[in-house]
């Protein structure tokens, strides 16, 4: 499968990275290759073989239901570029 | 609020499905254990977790589990024993991971059905599609500042259960009746508290329009529905919206709109368009949730009995009409106070105090059933003084409001004012001689033919009784007198 311009451009917004064009027309290729590259795995009959989330045996943990967390307005806020009254501030999005 | 429109080239049916989303009544977050209390100070109920630092890893919460797998019982629906979570991917200042832990392909509970009330008395069943466990984002201010949004993550990773219904809706009126019944159905099971007010129940509402028999058409979805009479107001005006588009030769678009409240339209989000584009992938942080058949059993021993089936008895077993067994199973602490009411007692007579009377009063004074100044105990002790002809219904109505001021049981009320009802027959004849005495014109036109003049008597005896005469004995021996021997 080979991606054009326009498909890497779609992808580059959605994940809100910005490319010039000349940084698409390079990207477009690459891509395609990797893409390519992952495919081949689609020549392996998996019809009847379950889908795999984990090769050792163990299951989900679950956690009880207790507050154990949280209370760190502090430290949640410590990397923000601006805050103010426990708020983090961003520029305006609004509908 | 009709199920079809009245368009200019003939009828139009309207078809709705829903998407509600409750928040799980939990003491902790879905993957984090931060509290989940409304109202908090902003930020001050976030995890690192939440706050989506590197690093963090989300670890499932337990009671959420079992809150999805006891609804998904009470929309008798199909539980998954195996199910996964899936990372939803778009941009938003609230979501401070970049994507939602939500389920896809593989959700908890799978394909049920509920039975929804009509105003005219009739039911109807409702399909449901799925419900799957999902964070919530956290909340952006956007009116305290006039080029800044505000955003407090309390809300973020919280756990919501979506729910989707089949498009088995038509209209605005049955819309209602499915939110309002999936809201009963969730605070009898106690897993969503179904507050519409503070956003813990909020619908998506997708609406399209047909010609009745033909094939669905083309739906939009309205957003930002929080209410019962918006979700009727917001599919009422977008189905017309689409049948004037689809009678002027337009077509409708798919897309997501966007519901206001104060100009009572809907109106098109574009911006959400592009981001719709969501590349669901299972979540890498979270294997698959695999949970025991004995696990859901258990679950199931402990369901409370829902209100359908509680209707249906009240119906059965008390005689109510299904208009009156539907108010009084409304909420389930309403059916406990009224079962309480109604414990060895005339059970009619019971349903119409508390339905008329005790929320009627309690209404007028603004205070909850909880409130009540009058028990369940106490109403019951004034209903078996009417059973056992102690006082009349007309002096109960009396009574009634002084045992709301006061707190006071009915009989010491009943004792203390000497209300007690005149079921001695000489004491009521001597009443009734008087009053055949006083007016003798009246006597004569009753025994002339006019029939109707009976209850004047009837008036007058009561009145000079103070109200205390045994009806039943009066209507008796006034005959007898009136009939003139």
């Amino acid at each position: 499968m080979s991606l054009d311009k326009e498909t890497v451009a779609k992808v580059a917004t959605l994940a809100r990275i910005r490319m010039n064009d000349e940084e698409l027309e390079r990207m477009a290729p690459q891509l395609s290759k990797i893409i390519g590259f992952v495919e081949q795995l689609g020549e392996v009959d998996t019809d009847q073989v379950e889908p795999l989330a984990n090769v050792v045996d163990i299951t989900l943990a679950l956690r009880d239901d207790e507050v154990n967390d949280g209370a760190c307005v502090d430290k949640v806020l410590a990397n923000a570029p601006e805050s103010t009254q426990g708020f983090f501030v961003v520029p305006k999005v609004v509908e | 609020m009709a199920k079809v429109i009245q368009g200019d080239t003939g009828e139009w049916e309207i078809v709705v499905g829903m998407e509600i989303h409750a928040q799980v009544i939990a003491n902790s977050k879905l993957f984090s254990g931060a509290s989940t209390t409304f109202g908090a100070a902003p930020n001050t109920q976030v995890s690192l977790v939440d706050a989506a630092m590197p690093g963090m890893l989300p670890v499932l919460n337990k009671k959420c589990v079992e809150q999805a797998i006891r609804t998904g019982l009470g929309l008798n629906a199909q539980v998954n024993t195996k199910s996964v979570f899936a990372r939803k991917n778009y941009f938003y200042p609230d979501l401070p991971q970049g994507y939602q832990i939500s389920q896809f392909e593989h959700p908890i509970i799978g394909e049920g059905k509920i039975e929804i009330d009509l105003p005219d008395g009739s039911t109807k069943d409702i399909g449901i599609t799925r419900l799957h466990l999902e964070q919530d984002a956290g909340k952006s201010v956007h009116d305290q500042h006039p080029k800044k949004s505000y955003v407090d993550l309390n809300r973020s990773g919280c756990a919501l259960m979506e729910i989707v219904s089949e498009p088995d809706i038509r209209g605005p009126e049955e819309a209602a009746a499915y939110i309002s019944k999936i809201r009963m159905i969730l605070r009898y099971l106690e897993t969503c508290d179904g507050n519409m007010d503070e956003g813990s129940m909020r619908a998506d509402v997708n609406v399209s329009v047909r010609r009745p028999g033909d094939e669905y058409g083309t739906r939009a979805e309205v957003k930002n529905v929080n209410s019962v009479k918006a979700v009727q107001q917001a599919i009422e005006y977008e189905a017309r919206r689409q049948v004037e588009i689809v009678e002027s030769g337009g077509s409708v678009d798919q897309e997501t709109r966007l519901w206001d409240p104060v100009k009572l339209e809907t109106r098109s989000m574009r911006s959400k368009e592009e981001a719709h584009d969501y590349r669901y992938f299972p979540d890498p942080d979270l294997l698959p949730l695999e949970f025991s058949n004995e696990w859901v059993e258990q679950i199931k021993q402990t369901l409370p009995e829902l209100p359908d089936e509680k209707k249906h008895r009240f119906m059965n077993d008390f005689g109510l009409s299904s208009y009156d067994a539907s108010v009084l199973i409304a909420e389930r602490s309403r059916a406990d106070f009224y079962e309480t009411v109604a414990s060895g007692r005339d059970a009619k007579l019971a349903a119409n105090w508390v339905i008329n009377e005790l929320l009627g009063i309690l209404n007028k004074n603004e205070k909850s059933l909880d409130e009540s100044p009058i028990t369940a105990d106490q109403l019951g002790g004034l209903i078996a003084l009417i059973s056992d002809n102690t006082i009349s219904g007309k002096i109960a109505k009396d009574v009634f409001p002084i045992m709301f001021e006061t707190g006071k049981d009915a009989d010491a009320i009943v004792e203390e004012k000497g209300l007690k009802q005149v079921t001695d027959t000489g004491a009521i004849e001597a009443i009734i001689d008087e009053v055949i005495a006083e007016n003798p014109d009246n006597v004569a036109a009753y025994r002339g033919g006019k029939d109707k003049l009976f209850g004047f008597f009837v008036g007058q005896v009561m009145k000079k009784s103070q109200g205390k005469a045994n009806p039943a004995v009066v209507n008796g021996i006034l005959k007898d007198k009136l009939s003139g021997e």
